[in-house]
C-alpha cells in the first residue's frame, strides 16, 4: 500500500516570497457573493428568535459551536430555552430527539461535516425513524472553508439523500435562510438545513424581488432559452451572476433553484427540463456523487425526459486546503468556472 | 386505573411473584418464536419487576400519561423481557404474547417505539438510550414536570462512547430527574463483556462522571427495591446510576448451568421443560 502524500516527500521546500502566491484565505460567508450584495448578519439566529418569539416549544441546542452556527444570537435571548452540549454531537441529536419526544421543536447545530459523518446513526434512528421534528442546522456544508476535508462536508447530501424521512434544505442566501426557519418550523417531521452562516450575502432578491422560501418548491428565478441551469445553495447566486453575465454576450440562460434536495421538486424539475431545445445544467456546492445534480438526473430519466444534460459539482475526491475563492476556481464552482463551462458544452 | 406507587406499594414476595410471572411471559414468547434472547430476559425480570411494581408511575391504560415515568429500552434486544413486563402491567394483553416476532405483530423482536405502546424509544442501535434520555430529562424539567426518566441498559453498552457523552451531560446538566440501570450480566456478543472490552471499575467510572451510583444484586427483590428509593429519593442535584448485576437465565437452573452466551440456545424441546421448572418455583 502507497500513501497518497499531496507533497514530494523527496523535495527541498523552498519558501515563497511573501505576497507572490495563492489567495487569501477566507472563510467568510459575505466573500461568497460578488461585490455589490448587501450582507445580512446572522439572519438564521435572528429568524429563529423571531420564530421562537410565537412558538414556546423552540429549543436551542449546539455542540460547542453556538457562536459559528449563529445560535449564539437565540441564546442570547432566550437563554433558558438553549442548551449547551458540548463537543458532544451523539449527545446532542440524541437530546434534541428526547427533547422532540417531550413535546418541543429542537434546532440542533454543529457543523455539516459532525452531523453527517458523525452523528448518522444517532439521526437515523432516533430522530428519521421516529418522524420527530428535530431540525438539524448545519454551517460550511459543502466547500465553505479552506480548512481541508476534516471541515468541508462535501458529502454531506449525499449521506443525509439515502435517509428515509429527512427533509434536506440547501438555502441560497441570507433571505432564503431567513425565510426557511419558519418553513421548517411548521414542518412536523424531521429537518437537515445546510447554513450559511455569520455576514450573509442577500443576492436573489435582486434579481427576483418577488421571491418567497417555499418548503419543496423550486422556484424559476429568471427565464431564458438557450440553457437551465438548476442550482441549490450559493451555486444559485452564482448561477444567477452567471446568467447575466452571458446575457451580454447574447446566451440566454435560465435558473431554476431548488432549495429543497428531498423531497425534490419533480414535478417543476421536469416541466422546466421538458421544454425542450436548452442545454441543461445542475450546479451545486457538493460532490457530483449523490446529491442535486444526480437527483435531478435520475428524475429526468425514470420520466423519459432526455435534454443534453451536465452536472457542475465537487469532484470525487478529498479537496485540497487552500483560499477559498481559488478553491472554488480550481474545482469549477466560481462564477467564473460556470461561465466557463457552460459556455463550452453550448 | 392509575398506579401511584411509593416504597412498599407491594410487598417484596409479590414483587418475587411479579418477576416470576415475567419471566414465565418471556419463556412462552420464547416458545412461540422457537427463539428469543431469554437469558436476558429471565436475568433481568427482576430489575423489571421492581420497576414496573415499585418504583414506576403510570397508567395502564394510557401508557402516554404526561405524568407517567418514562421507562427507555436502550438494549432493543430485551423487547421480549419489556413485553413480558408490560402485558403483566396491564399496559399490552397477554394475548398478543403470541404474535411475538410474527408478521404484523405489535412486538417484534427488536423493541421500537412506533410498534409497541408503552416502548418509549426505538433501541436496537446500542448506545443511544441515554442520550435521548438526556433530552427527556431536559425536556421534563423545562415543563416543570416531576417523573423520571428511567433508561436501562447492558454492560455491553458501557463500550459505546455516546453512553459517556450522555453522562457527562447528564451531570453537567444536573439531571436528577434521570435514573439508569446497568444491567451488568457480563456477557456480549463476543463473549463475557470484562473480556471484550471491560468497563471495571463501573462503579468509579460512574461516579467519576458526577453521577451517584449504586451496585447491587441484580436478582435480589430486597436490594433492588432498597436502590430503586435510594435513587428516587436522593437530595442532590446528581443523576443516578444502578448497576445490577444479574445471572443470566435466573431461575431457571438447567439453562443458568448451560455455557452462558449471549445468545442462550434453547432446543425445541426445552421450553415446556423450562416452563415446568419455573412452575415448580412458582412464589406465592
Amino acid at each position: 500500500m502507497t500513501i497518497q502524500h499531496r507533497y514530494d516527500p523527496h523535495r527541498k521546500w523552498e519558501p515563497r516570497q511573501p505576497g507572490t502566491g495563492g489567495g487569501k484565505t477566507s472563510a467568510m460567508i459575505a466573500s461568497l457573493a460578488a461585490e455589490g450584495y448587501d450582507a445580512v448578519p446572522a439572519p438564521f439566529g435572528h429568524a429563529l428568535v423571531e420564530e421562537a418569539k410565537k412558538n414556546g416549544r423552540i429549543v436551542g441546542l449546539t455542540a460547542d459551536l453556538a457562536k459559528y452556527t449563529d445560535l449564539h444570537v437565540f441564546a442570547k435571548a432566550f437563554p433558558d430555552r438553549f442548551y449547551q452540549m458540548g463537543m458532544a454531537e451523539q449527545v446532542m441529536v440524541s437530546a434534541a430527539a428526547g427533547m422532540a419526544r417531550e413535546g418541543f421543536i429542537p434546532f440542533a447545530t454543529t457543523y455539516a461535516v459532525f452531523a453527517s459523518r458523525r452523528a448518522y446513526d444517532f439521526i437515523a434512528m432516533a430522530i428519521a425513524e421516529e418522524y420527530l421534528p428535530v431540525k438539524i442546522v448545519c454551517a460550511l456544508p459543502g466547500l465553505t472553508t479552506g480548512y481541508g476535508p476534516s471541515h468541508q462536508a462535501t458529502e454531506d447530501l449525499a449521506i443525509f439523500r439515502g435517509l428515509p424521512n429527512l427533509t434536506i434544505v440547501d438555502p441560497c442566501d441570507a433571505i432564503d435562510v431567513a425565510q426557511a426557519v419558519p418553513a421548517i418550523t411548521a414542518h412536523p417531521g424531521p429537518v437537515y438545513m445546510r447554513l450559511l452562516r455569520g455576514n450573509v450575502p442577500s443576492v436573489i432578491h435582486r434579481h427576483c424581488p418577488d421571491y418567497r422560501f417555499e418548503l419543496g418548491k423550486a422556484k424559476l428565478l429568471r427565464d431564458g432559452t438557450d440553457a437551465l441551469i438548476i442550482a441549490s445553495g450559493f451555486m444559485t447566486m452564482r448561477a444567477l451572476d452567471a446568467a447575466v453575465a452571458m446575457e451580454k454576450d447574447g446566451t440566454s440562460v435560465a435558473v431554476l433553484h431548488c432549495p429543497t434536495i428531498k423531497p425534490l421538486d419533480t414535478r417543476t424539475i421536469l416541466a422546466e427540463a421538458g421544454k425542450g431545445g436548452r442545454l441543461v445544467v445542475t450546479a451545486e456546492n457538493h460532490t457530483v456523487v449523490g446529491g442535486l445534480g444526480e437527483a435531478v438526473a435520475s428524475t429526468l430519466l425514470t420520466n423519459g425526459v432526455t435534454p443534453q444534460f451536465r452536472m457542475i459539482g465537487l469532484p470525487d475526491r478529498f479537496l485540497d486546503a487552500g483560499a477559498l475563492p481559488s478553491l472554488h476556481d480550481r474545482y469549477g464552482i466560481s462564477t467564473e468556472a460556470i461561465i466557463r463551462q457552460v459556455r463550452g458544452w453550448l | 386505573m392509575q398506579h401511584e406507587r411509593s416504597a412498599g406499594a407491594l410487598s417484596n414476595t409479590s414483587l418475587a411473584r411479579r418477576a416470576w410471572d415475567i419471566r414465565r411471559k418471556a419463556v412462552r414468547m420464547g416458545e412461540v418464536q422457537g427463539q428469543g434472547y431469554v437469558g436476558q430476559a429471565l436475568g433481568v425480570a427482576d430489575v423489571l419487576a421492581v420497576s414496573y411494581f415499585h418504583a414506576l408511575n403510570y397508567r395502564p391504560a394510557d401508557p402516554e400519561w404526561e405524568g407517567r415515568d418514562r421507562f427507555l429500552l436502550s438494549i432493543g434486544h430485551y423487547a421480549i423481557a419489556l413485553y413480558a413486563a408490560l402485558i403483566e402491567a396491564g399496559i399490552l394483553p397477554e394475548a398478543e404474547l403470541e404474535t411475538y416476532g410474527a408478521d404484523d405483530s405489535r412486538l417484534p423482536m427488536s423493541g421500537m417505539a412506533a410498534y409497541t405502546p408503552g416502548m418509549e424509544i426505538t433501541g436496537g442501535s446500542l448506545g443511544q438510550g441515554l442520550g435521548i434520555g438526556v433530552g427527556m430529562a431536559m425536556g421534563l424539567k423545562a415543563k416543570g414536570n416531576p417523573a423520571f426518566v428511567y433508561n436501562l441498559m447492558s454492560d455491553g453498552e458501557l463500550g459505546e462512547g455516546s453512553t459517556w457523552e450522555a453522562a457527562m451531560a447528564a451531570a453537567h446538566h444536573k439531571l436528577s430527574n434521570l435514573i439508569c440501570i446497568v444491567d451488568f450480566n457480563d456477557q456480549q456478543a463476543d463473549g463475557k463483556s470484562t473480556e471484550t472490552l471491560s468497563a471495571e471499575p463501573v462503579h468509579d467510572k460512574w461516579a467519576a462522571f458526577g453521577w451517584h451510583v449504586q451496585r447491587v444484586d441484580g436478582n435480589d427483590i430486597d436490594a433492588l427495591v432498597a436502590a430503586f428509593d435510594t435513587a428516587r429519593n436522593l437530595q442532590d442535584d446528581r443523576p443516578r446510576a444502578i448497576v445490577c448485576d444479574t445471572v443470566m437465565c435466573k431461575g431457571v437452573p438447567f439453562l443458568e448451568a448451560r455455557e452462558i452466551t449471549h445468545f442462550v440456545r434453547v432446543e425445541a424441546d426445552e421450553w415446556q421443560k423450562a416452563l415446568s421448572v419455573l412452575d415448580e418455583t412458582k412464589p406465592e
